[in-house]
């Protein structure tokens, strides 16, 4: 459908306004919106980010304990102990401000990535970096994919004993701690 | 300052590289993090200027940046900031307010790297033509050799931090710069763009996000940096590349046996105005350069070479104008001098 105001670009965006009971729909492109002041407060924030930070500061339908619809909470959430970012403000800026932000706010990121990326797990490249046991992740990637081959093959014996391999693997932290 | 590399070509309108008639270039980018030390966007300034003297001490050690040039982003004018956006080096938010930035343009600009803009390292390989391949490659090598010394932001879940987690992971965004003046007098683009989305690609215009379709030239890049390896990721991208190369000559080929004249008519016109015309805008000009381009592609011109019409798109940006003639001219002026040294350029081609 074209925008109802330029008619050139594809509408993206429709608003529905109710005046004296009567109900006026238009659909509008991005730009005609921002023109006539319907302006998104995560314009530029990549699309599924923003979906899902709206959905964070803003109360769901059962009513949480957040405040005013838009209104982000600020009462005692938890902070990033490096860099003092909270969620709301990280929901209002779209970026984080630390790498420890993402220890911090592990679980909420791992949604978030799911949703960006459709997947939590980085497959790629592994630095040498001190402190981390990088064979540990080597390894359990090279399990991984050993699982996948043996399940494909249906060698269900195989991929049984692979399974418990990773299984033990995971009780221990990448740092070689195990875990609590 | 740069007027050494404004008589270059750049290095991604070199015309070199595999199906460079219809592929202008291929990039690869990285993002990396320096360890505990906070991003670039709520960094101090003290934590900004460290993050730079990080990168600049890992540039020194490296063998493979040794040749290459180092800038602080408030050396640059306004001028030399447009300029190096034109010639892709920096990117359009890098030049945006914000002191401690800084900027490294190695040999033959084949690999520059911005210090602080949304991370605090962005590294950046660009080539002619479909070379996503080697551009990862040289990205990947600068990477490990940095990376003896600095230690990056790192999560064994999550892979590389980034500032934004629309780029955890990799950190990698894989891009190529494709002409696809077929598929738009086609009208087949919208459905070769909707097809590209869903495998996970973004279709951009010219200069990246935000931007319009200008000269019938579209960004295609990677849309996700998690879950996958660097060379899965790669693959996937050259692979439909591939296949869009085959769509766009496949819709040249109907061009050509259904409306020749047209289309030939359109190639000419488009030549005639660039060796004529006394006033030119370089919108214009990146237009008209789409229709010679495709009459290059298709044989039906060959009076002037691939290399000229790269050489005239890129003296024709606006910053590259001021710093060839070497003075700063208002949109007027520019116009006028853009059209005189187009048609200069042309001189002797019919």
């Amino acid at each position: 459908m074209l925008c109802d105001d330029c008619k050139k670009k594809e509408a993206t965006i429709q608003i529905t306004q109710i005046i004296d009971n009567q109900k006026m729909t238009l659909n509008l492109c991005q730009k005609c919106a921002e023109k006539r002041g319907f302006s998104s407060p995560f314009a530029g924030v990549p699309f599924p980010l923003a979906e899902f930070l709206s959905g964070m500061i803003l109360p769901g339908p059962s009513g949480s304990s957040a405040g005013k619809k838009g209104v982000p909470r600020t009462e005692k959430e938890p902070k990033c102990p490096n860099c003092g970012m909270t969620l709301s403000q990280f929901a209002q800026r779209g970026r984080l401000g630390c790498g420890s932000c993402y220890k911090t706010f592990r679980t909420q990121l791992k949604d978030l990535l799911r949703k960006i990326h459709g997947s939590d797990r980085h497959r790629g490249k592994i630095p040498n970096l001190p402190g981390v046991q990088m064979e540990y992740l080597k390894e359990e990637r090279k399990l991984q994919e050993e699982l996948k081959k043996a399940i494909d093959e249906e060698d269900f014996e195989m991929a049984a004993s692979i399974r418990d391999k990773i299984k033990n693997l995971s009780r221990m932290d990448p740092f070689g701690q195990e875990k609590k | 300052m740069f007027e050494d590399l404004v008589k270059k070509p750049a290095a991604w309108l070199s015309g070199e590289g595999e199906n460079s008639e219809i592929v202008l270039s291929s990039r690869v980018r990285l993002a990396r993090n320096i360890c505990a030390v906070p991003f670039p966007s709520v960094a101090q300034s003290g934590e900004r200027e460290k993050a730079v003297s990080f990168v600049l001490g890992a540039i020194q050690k490296s063998s493979r940046l040794a040749s290459g040039q180092f800038y602080n982003s408030c050396d640059l004018s306004p001028l030399d900031r447009d300029f190096l956006i034109e010639r892709h080096l920096v990117s359009p938010e890098f030049m945006k307010e914000g002191n401690s930035k800084a900027l490294y343009i190695g040999e033959e600009e084949k690999i520059s790297l911005m210090i602080n803009e949304e991370d605090h390292l962005r590294i950046q390989a660009l080539r002619s033509g479909l070379e996503i391949k080697s551009a990862f490659e040289l990205a990947d090598k600068v990477d490990s050799e940095l990376s003896s010394s600095l230690e990056f932001d790192f999560d064994p879940d999550f892979g590389y931090l980034t500032s934004c987690p629309t780029n955890v992971g990799t950190g990698m965004r894989a891009s190529v710069l494709i002409h696809l003046p077929g598929l738009v007098l086609t009208k087949e683009i919208e459905n070769v763009i909707s097809q590209v989305t869903k495998l996970g690609l973004t279709v951009r215009g010219f200069y990246g996000e935000g931007s319009d379709v200008l000269g019938n030239l579209f960004q295609i890049s990677n849309q996700t940096t998690l879950g996958k390896s660097e060379e899965d990721l790669i693959e996937s991208l050259e692979k439909v590349t591939l296949q869009i190369i085959e769509y766009e000559n496949n819709s040249r080929n109907t061009l050509y046996r259904d409306a020749r004249e047209q289309i030939e008519d359109k190639i000419w016109r488009a030549f005639g105005i660039l060796q004529n015309a006394r006033v030119i805008t370089s919108t214009e000009v990146t237009n008209l350069l789409s229709a010679i381009r495709l009459g290059l592609g298709m044989g039906t011109i060959s009076e002037v070479s691939l290399s000229t019409v790269n050489q005239i798109l890129l003296i024709s940006f606006p910053a590259h104008l001021q710093k060839y003639f070497n003075r700063e001219m208002d949109p007027n002026q520019r116009d006028i001098q853009r059209a005189e040294l187009i048609r200069e350029k042309l001189k002797g081609t019919t």
